[in-house]
């Protein structure tokens, strides 16, 4: 998805058509019809300049509706940070991403651990693995009331949290002030994933590390089981 | 024609980073009394209606539609005539 604003639409065709040698192609925010494909990514970026809200303008965009019947349908949807916020933003997602607690946007490689393996995009994962990838945001603070963070926790849908590089869910790893150290969660169904971190920044050994791969990859292979 | 101005505040329960950074600011500046600052988004509309209620109403739509996310944001509307400047001191409804 490409709305005006988005910054790392190129970055994630980059990684999902030149390392992962999978067709991609980019869907102009003015489009009705999604047609052909299998997942799409809404990259991180400024949609609409972050105004009013981050993401509340795109979440307006003609290609939403068709994005959210898509969804409804079981097609896979991935939103990376800024994504992450429209969707949250088109209530595909529950919650809301607030400034970062610090006030300042940060940049910088964290570690992951994996919380949920059954979702279309971590199945290659393995449970409580640590994966390492970038986070690029001024507004990735996680939040949710108190019932809809409990019904997350429940139901299995926080699916990344920040951690330690040995794993540990404390105070000092979480960049942002996010509720739960919360990086990223999943629809019930676990077809639609919204992310801070940025896993497109982190496929190659060149860029600093691959494990941002293991998330495409799950996706292409959950979507292979659903072909066979 | 009617002004109509809005309000968006971070709901109580939710953190204000913004607004805690401004009061440790003004702290700093010796404002020491200042106990809580709560930071906020402030629109002025103008909308082609006659009557005001007909306006608060669509006002409201709009709030509820894109102007804030209920999910963190309460927000009050205050409508009048546009040629008042200041609504600011209207309670909510």
């Amino acid at each position: 998805m490409v709305f005006p604003g988005t910054w790392s639409d190129r970055d994630c065709a980059h990684a999902v058509a030149d390392v992962l040698g999978q067709p991609a192609r980019f869907i102009d925010h003015r489009a009705r019809r999604l047609d052909d494909v299998d997942l799409v990514i809404l990259p991180g970026g400024f949609s609409y300049g972050d105004h009013l809200r981050c993401g509340a303008i795109a979440r307006f965009a003609p290609v939403m509706e068709a994005i959210i019947d898509f969804a409804d349908r079981g097609g896979l949807v991935l939103g990376i940070c800024n994504g992450f916020q429209v969707l949250q933003e088109a209530r595909m997602l529950p919650g809301a991403l607030l400034k970062n607690a610090s006030c300042q946007f940060r940049c910088e490689w964290v570690n992951l651990r994996v919380e949920q393996t059954d979702g279309a995009f971590t199945t290659e994962c393995r449970p409580a693995q640590v994966l390492r990838i970038p986070i690029s945001h001024g507004e990735g603070n996680f939040y949710a009331d108190p019932q809809t963070l409990a019904a997350l926790e429940a139901g299995g849908q926080v699916v990344f949290r920040y951690c330690m590089p040995d794993g540990r869910v404390v105070e000092d790893a979480n960049p942002n002030g996010s509720l739960g150290n919360i990086a990223g969660i999943m629809n019930r169904r676990g077809n639609v994933l919204g992310m801070m971190p940025h896993p497109e920044r982190a496929c190659e050994t060149l860029l600093g590390g691959t494990d941002g791969l293991t998330i495409f990859q799950s996706a292409v292979r959950a979507l292979q089981r659903v072909a066979a | 024609m009617v002004r109509a101005e809005v309000f968006v505040t971070l709901k109580p329960v939710v953190n204000d980073p913004e607004g805690l950074t401004i009061m440790r600011g003004l702290q700093t500046l010796g404002f020491d009394s200042v106990t809580d600052v709560r930071s906020g988004k402030y629109l002025v509309l103008l909308i082609d209606e006659a009557d005001l209620g007909q306006a608060r109403a669509r006002v409201e739509a709009m709030a509820q539609q894109l102007l804030a996310n209920a999910v963190i944001e309460d927000y009050r509307i205050a409508v009048g005539p546009v040629e008042a400047t200041v609504l600011s001191g209207e309670r909510p409804v």
